[in-house]
């Protein structure tokens, strides 16, 4: 089946909300596995590493949660699906760059994925909306749990699971939230944050993980430490850690409309003037208006705009995204203009935009 | 831009910018003599150091010079320049090296998160296996035979367990 089929369409993707998706867009989940006596994806011999993927496809793809999924070879895919698949964050970077060797496996509703040959043998993850971390644990343990009656993990009763990269040692765990602070950034509150969560012993990363831009002010928050810690208790202090950003975040939101309204009203206003108006648009440019423009919508100053509808342009203005909208491949250049295009369309007829004095 | 070294001609292409002391260092060398001087090694900035903080290369290079893993063939050269290690013996091999390095990384250098399954009935057992020994040892101190006996014979039915991957 082609990757384009199978995907979930970006409007139905988006209109599925989780608790807290004011500030929580998603949580995630991933496990770092390897097969017992097969050297890590980045020793082995080219061989030896397309054996182990044709070993552990199979097993993968005929879990029972991985029913009416999608299972793909890296070489089968085209450079466009990978980078709608790293859109989607179903897969890193670095697997988009693999071939023959490497595969993907993805659930039906595309909450669970699996990277076959990325960094190990096994990177799987469990993603859902909103502030979900507890159940994205459960449903990445539960299909780990079934995995193991199937694959020898390399298992170390020191060390747990052992990975090819010493960080990730023990747990082999990382769990994440992307958060999006509109209100923390405008404050100038969000350095605070990010150095007090650092100092936790967490990392504070931007949309797309490491070493990537904090865009339409959405950041990433995630463990550091696998080793010398259950899973449950990294899962628990993410989750404490999250809660507090909320509330940081709906409190700055709150005394932006209280004491500093004209300046919030000011922000929201232009964005969505340039977006409805605008006829040339970069993919930053998008979606830090777009952020804003959700800030307004969450603040309720937008009478007849879903935040679905928003969501669903911060997914679809992404430069693969755009290229499978207008459906067919476009410089950066012209992709400033579909993207201008489509926003266009889609925010100027909006009704109702308030702003109370 | 030629070659710094004096008795070269050759086009510079590494381009070496130190600072030592507070006093910045430039050097602009071909790759010939770059490559004499040993500066040129493009991962000589050690990744690992990056990936894992700074020291991690280090103390590799003071702990485990020599070693090598017998079952992928990996040295410490190998996790300087990639910051990952080879295979799961690797950490058989490399574990004194990698001790302290983990001890700065994580919280502890035990695990104590999910065991799999068919592990966990083998560790159970063995945890046993360790207990129900030390009784003996305190029955037969103890001249106590016929304590002894019975955990003789408990101990015999815990070796008769089948330790296997598809028991539930």
């Amino acid at each position: 089946m082609e990757l384009l089929n199978f995907l979930t369409s970006s409007a139905e993707l988006s209109s599925g909300s989780g608790p807290e998706d004011h500030v929580v867009l998603s949580s995630r989940v991933r496990l770092a596995r390897n097969v017992n006596g097969i050297p890590f994806p980045g020793r082995a011999k080219k061989k030896v590493r397309q054996e182990a993927c044709d070993t552990i496809k199979p097993l993968v793809s005929a879990a029972s949660a991985m029913r009416g999924g999608f299972t793909a070879g890296m070489e089968d895919l085209k450079a466009l699906d990978k980078q709608l698949l790293v859109e989607r964050h179903l897969i890193s970077r670095e697997h988009a760059a693999k071939g023959g060797g490497s595969a993907l496996i993805l659930n039906k509703d595309e909450t669970l994925s699996v990277m076959v040959n990325e960094e190990d043998h096994l990177r799987m993850q469990a993603l859902m909306p909103g502030m979900q971390i507890k159940q994205v644990w459960q449903k990445i343990d539960r299909f780990d749990t079934s995995l193991e009656k199937k694959i020898d993990y390399g298992y170390d009763a020191s060390y747990g699971y052992l990975t090819a990269c010493p960080t990730n040692l023990g747990t082999g765990i990382r769990v994440s939230a992307m958060l999006h602070l509109p209100g923390l950034v405008l404050t100038d509150q969000v350095n605070q944050i990010v150095q007090a969560v650092t100092k936790l012993g967490h990392a504070v990363r931007g949309l797309y993980g490491e070493g990537t831009e904090a865009l339409g002010h959405i950041f990433q928050v995630s463990n550091q430490m696998t080793l010398g810690e259950s899973e449950g208790e990294i899962i628990e202090r993410i989750h404490k850690v999250v809660l507090q950003i909320i509330e940081h975040e709906t409190n700055a939101r709150a005394n932006l409309q209280q004491a500093k309204s004209k300046e919030l009203y000011n922000h929201v206003g232009r964005a969505y003037g340039v977006l409805a108006n605008a006829h040339i648009v970069s993919s930053k440019e998008s979606m830090n208006q777009l952020s804003l423009i959700r800030l307004g919508v969450k603040l309720g100053m937008f009478e007849d705009l879903e935040v679905a509808i928003v969501d669903e342009l911060f997914l679809v203005t992404q430069p693969a995204h755009l290229q499978q909208f207008v459906g067919e491949k476009l410089s950066g250049e012209e992709r400033d203009v579909h993207r201008a295009n489509l926003l266009r369309d889609r925010l100027s007829g909006v009704k109702g935009v308030q702003f109370p004095n | 831009m030629k070659c710094c070294q004096s008795d070269c001609e050759n086009e510079a292409t590494v381009h070496l910018t130190e600072i030592v002391n507070g006093q910045m260092k430039k050097i602009d060398l071909c790759e010939e003599c770059a490559k004499e001087k040993g500066v040129t090694d493009p991962q000589g900035f050690a990744l690992a150091d990056l990936l894992l903080g700074l020291g991690a290369s280090s103390e590799m290079d003071s702990a485990g010079a020599e070693l090598e893993c017998p079952t992928c063939g990996f040295s410490q050269a190998d996790f300087k320049k990639t910051g990952r290690l080879g295979c799961s013996a690797c950490y058989t091999v490399f574990a004194e090296p990698l001790e302290g390095m983990l001890k700065q990384m994580h919280k502890g250098v035990q695990h104590i998160g999910k065991v799999p399954k068919a592990l966990r009935a083998k560790l159970d057992i063995t945890k046993q296996r360790d207990h129900l020994n030390g009784q003996l040892h305190k029955a037969i101190e103890t001249e106590n035979y016929e304590e002894a006996a019975r955990l003789r014979d408990q101990l015999k039915e815990l070796e008769a367990i089948p330790v296997s991957k598809k028991e539930e």
